[in-house]
């Protein structure tokens, strides 16, 4: 694999802004990873003939053939660790998981070989596999197909972890992932993928491992990713009425996490909040908020909140699913909280 | 011994070939187990007593190019396959001049040179990464055959189903070789199968099979010839079910609470390296002397690695946190 600076570089194409969606950022950085190099398939349950559960990969089957272009049966564990073994044999395998709840029957490939063996095996060998799954609730989808479960994979050593939320990184993430010579998952929120904007025509490879700024302020930092990105975003300018200044940081690398972007937002803003759809108890929002404690105690001007998903299986009943994971008008309370006021 | 029209032309040279390997096998365990009670090797141990006609017969005749899955039971495996027996042992004391630094034990046993894909001990889970292996060989149009090694146990698992389901499904280059030592652990496997034919399990997937005294090396070297020669010949996935049995316990840790001592006894007289060689001396292809060739070249051997262990150095602390992740300029050859 060709690991040179300019790997980076955006593919050459024309100029401009182009009107997208986020499925089909997605789809055009498959595309291109598989036409750049031949290493690169795709395989998951319907990604060819259905054209993806999200429809995602729909037309690559007619464009790329079957071989590369693989629909599977309903193994989960056995083609996620066919992946694997395709990558240790030097192809680089795209694994399309429906959903994260899906991923729990890949879960023991994923972690005990993909995850283990380059350490168990002395560095002998290596996984450069990507996982790509989908995420999180809002589609009334209910208790088995709507987990945010991205907090769970990055707490294992030897995966990298990524949560898209712009089209910028939905497009540019994939290549840079394919890359790198460990196995890296890439959580899709579901609520994303029908989101439009403009977008780079140059668009390319972009980064996996810091953190962006996606807003700047002064009073407090809220820390997120994901689909809580935009109504994160929401809530900051909402609190521009409240006199409050919000920095917002896309946690884009949910492992590693980015520390210093995150420490010198807090240490400026002396306040922090984290937004994290997963559940509260044993989050990533609770590995953020001890780490802030850890680097910037003396600095903080207010005990660090979280808001996160409640703890219940995520309901059916759309006022429930609502009530279930974190909103604009959650976090603008919360916010609210920081700073004394109702 | 087995008479098969495909048998190998057993010559004496050959003979003397797979008993070695075998004898090689058995004494080094032997000596595992004495270094295990003298605490020099800790952790879980799991000896191959019984079942060294498998790995001798299946992989002597594998090319170079092809590949290797074990289990957590590989030591055999790892030797016949040509992981140096001083490296092996070194991973086993946990020396960084293990095959794996030490961080795998006699558990991990890996090897890039030899397309060693280690000791896998989560049971069943080396199958679904035998089918990537295979699936990249499949892509890349290339003649490489994977032997996936597992034991009856992992028949249990999914992983075992979705797996031979892929390889029949998408054509892929596999030779899968059950070895059916009778016990999960110390569970028997008529008290975990509802079909206790490993074998027709796999004729459910279309996929050709065997099933054969794996206690044989004759008769497990020429059902494995067989088989590596319709897989890189059809691209198929092949099954060989050697049964087999176990000899020693599960682990260093295993009571063997669950089986007769005069049910292990019965099988004795079935192991296969008495066996061979007594079949080999009865019929003048081998003479005594051949065989204190073999115990004292295997000895030699055996002082060698214990030697190379011994002098291993610990892995300074400071790198614990090294190969999580790929370092640049570190990067193995895949």
């Amino acid at each position: 694999m060709n690991l040179a600076p300019d790997a980076l570089k955006a593919p050459a194409g024309g100029g401009g802004l182009i009107e997208t969606t986020y499925r089909e950022a997605v789809r055009e950085a498959i595309r291109e990873a598989m036409l750049r190099d031949e290493r690169v398939f795709m395989m998951g349950e319907d990604v060819g003939r259905y054209g993806g559960c999200y429809a995602v990969s729909k037309g690559l089957l007619a464009e790329f053939g079957p071989d590369r272009i693989r629909d599977t049966p309903l193994s989960e564990s056995g083609f996620t660790g066919a992946g694997i073994g395709a990558a240790m044999a030097g192809l680089r395998p795209i694994v399309e998981l429906m959903t994260v709840n899906f991923s729990l029957l890949a879960l023991d490939q994923i972690l005990n070989t993909a995850a283990t063996i380059r350490h168990m095996s002395g560095n002998q060998f290596g996984v450069p596999l990507v996982i790509r799954m989908a995420t999180g609730a809002g589609r009334q989808l209910a208790a088995q197909h709507s987990h945010s479960l991205e907090g769970w994979y990055a707490h294992i050593p030897g995966i990298k972890v990524l949560a898209p939320a712009t089209l910028e990184d939905a497009r540019g993430m994939l290549w840079t992932a394919l890359l790198d010579p460990d196995p890296v998952l890439i959580f899709e929120n579901v609520m994303l993928y029908n989101m439009t904007g403009q977008l780079s025509a140059a668009a390319g490879a972009v980064d996996i491992d810091k953190a962006a700024v996606r807003r700047a302020g002064e009073d407090i930092t809220l820390i997120t990713y994901g689909g809580s990105l935009w109504k994160t975003l929401a809530a900051a300018t909402a609190l521009e009425s409240e006199n409050i200044r919000a920095e917002v940081i896309d946690l884009r690398s949910l492992r590693p996490l980015d520390d210093d972007t995150i420490l010198r937002s807090v240490r400026k803003t002396r306040r922090a909040l984290i937004v994290d759809e997963g559940w509260r108890s044993g989050s990533l929002a609770a590995e953020i908020c001890a780490r802030i404690v850890e680097g910037a105690f003396f600095e903080l001007d207010a005990p660090v909140r979280r808001v996160c998903s409640e703890e219940v299986p995520i309901p059916y009943a759309r006022h429930l699913e609502e009530a279930a994971i974190p909103q604009t008008s959650k976090i603008v309370a919360a916010v609210k909280t920081v700073f004394g006021r109702s | 011994m087995t008479e098969t029209k495909d048998k190998p032309h057993l010559t004496r040279a050959h003979a003397l070939d797979l008993l070695g390997q075998m004898v090689r096998i058995r004494r080094f365990e032997d000596k595992c187990a004495e270094l295990y009670t003298q605490e020099k090797i800790r952790g879980f141990l799991h000896l191959y007593d019984g079942e060294e006609a498998i790995a001798v017969g299946v992989i002597s005749v594998l090319e170079e190019r092809d590949r290797v899955v074990s289990t957590y039971r590989e030591h055999g495996h790892a030797l016949v396959r040509g992981v140096p027996m001083g490296a092996a042992l070194a991973e086993m004391y946990g020396k960084q001049e293990g095959c794996c630094l030490g961080r795998g034990g006699s558990m991990h046993l890996f090897d890039s040179a030899r397309n060693f894909y280690g000791g896998n001990a989560i049971v069943g889970g080396g199958l679904p990464l035998a089918v990537g292996l295979g699936l990249a060989d499949h892509m890349r149009r290339e003649s490489n055959v994977t032997a996936c090694f597992f034991g009856d146990g992992a028949v249990a698992e999914g992983e075992f189903h979705e797996s031979l389901n892929l390889a029949a499904l998408w054509s892929l280059p596999i030779l899968f070789v059950c070895e059916n030592n009778l016990y999960a652990m110390g569970t028997a496997l008529a008290l975990t199968e509802s079909e206790t034919d490993i074998q027709r399990k796999s004729t459910c997937y279309r996929i050709q099979s065997e099933a054969l005294d794996g206690m044989d090396v004759v008769a497990v070297e020429a059902a494995a010839r067989r088989a590596v020669r319709a897989v890189r010949e059809t691209g198929k996935p092949y099954f060989l079910e050697c049964r087999t049995y176990r000899l020693r316990a599960h682990s260093m840790f295993d009571a063997q609470l669950y089986r007769d001592k005069a049910e292990v006894e019965s099988w004795r007289h079935r192991e296969p390296i008495l066996r061979f060689s007594e079949w080999l001396q009865s019929n003048n292809i081998v003479h005594p002397e051949d065989i204190a060739r073999i115990e004292s070249a295997v000895a030699a051997e055996i002082e060698q690695a214990v030697a190379f262990a011994e002098a291993g150095q610990w892995e300074p602390v400071e790198n614990l946190k090294r190969f999580v992740c790929a370092e640049v300029g570190h990067e193995p050859g895949t």
